[in-house]
């Protein structure tokens, strides 16, 4: 930035941060006044950052960097955010896993209490790890696709850190007790407020980018991923309307109410998982499924229907989260039908991801990094063939409550997201730190088998556990009466429960694997294979 | 008429016919004559960008 748009960008922020400091002088609760002191915090860094990057002795600010292709240091950025938050979110859900199997490990304390805890996993999961899986690559495929350089760049770091910003203020309120109480939406009105201006930034620098492109067409993992970043401000938006207490408090009223706000709130979250981690995530495969394989997308014509059905169709899903609730029944059945009818555009899209690799399958053999990407394909298949017949109501009637929509989420979330996320930085990593390839190849190929294993344990146990006590519950005797108390479902299921955090372990240390490769990528290293002849003599 | 009446009316006949309406003419659209030919080369876009000099 030239020296006077950062004195004002100074300016402004320091004004913020003042603002920030009265306004924590008048907080009326705890989680206000911390909360408040963090963005002063924040804003002052940012006023010190600016002036510190800023040339004031001339030229057109522009640095070295400047003048490369492409701007990468902020997907750099990205890259160990995704890391970083990966790990935090894995091992968030380890830890609440065994909590249900032992309540010991609640520690009796309000911040350690599996309540709050469990909005700090999901959140961590789907927004830190995955929201920055999403912004990082997003910026890293328009570049490549449209090829030109990132537009608006500032703002772009703007987007990064106010990102951040916002994760750690939601996972800080979860901790301390600050919450709307709507799922993956938790986190409080000043919270929401600020991812509202932080996605605003986030879609101007995604289109001005597609805007100033130098390639003609629209590659089509860019149509997914602006889907993504306009219907998620959409969503934000309309889930998020509540009327705080005070302008000087953390507690706020929701807009809606009674069956209104059950419908507003499923209508977000599941379209949080058809826009954030299906639409988005998709954009991811149509660009890094073709890079890995070195071939096109299978049919690009398929690509573009596929985009649209899932458009048009995902909207009116969110319904069959409220199954035989006091929402009018043809809205339940309207949520069941599209429910339903995602299974083309699903299975269409997987065929599509799949296909690409035909005629070179045996790439799969030797490259463990598509075999990321291909099981990740496979498990979104899986998830979205599960995902429709758990909407229908009579198989609802079973699932709904119980742990087999907790299996589902994880098969989707862990097999789906998390997988073509590794994928994606075993292919970043080395690109974006100039090394040939990763430290080693091994250790990828251990990643992928201990995360394969962990979800098919975590999976498998809480099918099991889920029917288990779907039957249980709806068990009547004779005269009418229920035949099992809560209780005694519990004690059943433990074994599934200890299983289920056996499975998240194996897949948090899987993570660790990765970890550790990039870290030794980044430092430049690289494994010596050792040859395999060499093995043998050793073995003989 | 309510408006919940009046809005879910309205939404079950004109709103589902112009959705499917869209929905159809982008399909044609996508298959139109010549757009197979089109599309392959599109899909090139990824498998032929310019890399960054360290890349």
């Amino acid at each position: 930035m030239d020296p006077i748009s950062t004195l004002i960008t100074v300016a402004v922020s320091i004004l913020a941060a003042l603002l920030a400091l009265f306004a924590a002088s008048q907080a009326h609760d705890s989680i206000f006044f911390i909360h408040m002191l963090v963005f002063a915090l924040a804003f002052g860094l940012m006023a010190l950052t600016l002036v510190r990057k800023c040339n004031f002795a001339g030229g057109d600010g522009r640095s070295v960097a400047a003048e490369d292709t492409y701007c990468d240091t902020i997907v750099r950025y990205g890259v160990i955010a995704i890391a970083f938050w990966g790990v935090v979110g894995f091992a968030v859900g380890v830890l609440i896993a065994f909590q249900l199997a032992f309540p010991n490990l609640n520690f009796d304390l309000p911040w350690t209490n599996f309540g709050r805890l469990r909005p700090l996993h999901t959140s961590a999961v789907i927004f830190a790890f995955g929201g920055n899986a999403l912004i990082a690559t997003s910026f890293y495929i328009v570049q490549r696709t449209c090829r030109v350089r990132l537009s608006l760049e500032p703002l772009a770091w703007f987007v990064f850190w106010g990102y951040q910003l916002f994760i750690v203020l939601a996972a800080t309120g979860y901790v301390l007790g600050a919450t709307q109480g709507k799922e993956y939406a938790e986190p409080e009105w000043y919270v929401d407020l600020w991812l509202t201006v932080v996605w605003v930034a986030y879609l101007l620098v995604f289109l001005v980018t597609l805007m100033r492109r130098k390639e003609p067409h629209i590659y089509v993992a860019n149509w997914f991923l602006l889907a993504f970043i306009v219907t998620v401000a959409l969503l934000h938006v309309v889930n998020g309307l509540a009327v705080p207490v005070s302008l000087y408090s953390s507690t706020s009223y929701a807009a809606f109410s009674g069956v209104q706000s059950a419908l507003v709130q499923w209508w977000y979250a599941h379209n949080a998982v058809g826009f954030f981690l299906t639409a988005g995530f998709l954009g991811m495969m149509y660009y890094f499924i073709p890079k890995q394989a070195n071939r096109p997308v299978y049919s690009y014509r398929l690509s573009i229907v596929h985009f649209w059905a899932i458009i048009f169709l995902y909207m009116w899903a969110g319904p069959h989260h409220l199954h035989y609730t006091a929402l009018p029944d043809w809205a339940q059945t309207l949520g069941m039908v599209f429910s339903v009818m995602l299974w083309m555009p699903s299975w269409g899209g997987m065929i599509n991801g799949l296909m690409t690799l035909s005629g070179a399958w045996d790439k799969l053999r030797t490259d463990p990094i598509l075999r990321f990407f291909v099981a990740s394909v496979a498990f979104y298949g899986m998830a979205t063939f599960e995902g429709p017949l758990m909407s229908i109501k009579a198989v609802n009637g079973l699932s709904h409550y119980t742990d087999w929509t907790i299996g589902h989420v994880h098969s989707g979330a862990l097999g789906w997201n998390a997988l073509i996320t590794f994928g994606a930085l075993y292919f970043l990593t080395p690109k974006l730190w100039g090394a040939k390839q990763m430290y080693s190849n091994r250790l990828i190929n251990w990643h992928f088998w201990i995360a394969m294993l962990g979800i098919c344990i975590y999976a498998a146990s809480m099918w099991v556990s889920g029917i288990t006590q779907g039957l249980m519950w709806r068990e009547y005797n004779a005269e009418g009466f229920l035949v099992y108390s809560f209780a005694e479902t519990v004690l059943i299921l433990h074994p599934f429960y200890v299983l289920r955090a056996v499975g998240g372990l194996l897949f948090l240390f899987g993570a660790l694997l990765m970890v550790y490769n990039m870290w030794k990528t980044i430092r430049g290293e690289r494994e010596v294979d050792q040859p395999i002849s060499q093995v043998i003599t050793v073995g003989a | 008429m309510e408006t919940y009446t009046l809005m879910r009316q309205f939404a079950d006949s004109w709103g589902l016919l112009y959705l499917v309406v869209v929905f159809i003419a982008v399909v044609i659209f996508a298959f139109r004559p010549g757009s197979k030919k089109y599309y392959s080369e599109q899909a090139q876009i990824p498998l032929k960008e310019e890399q960054n000099k360290d890349d």
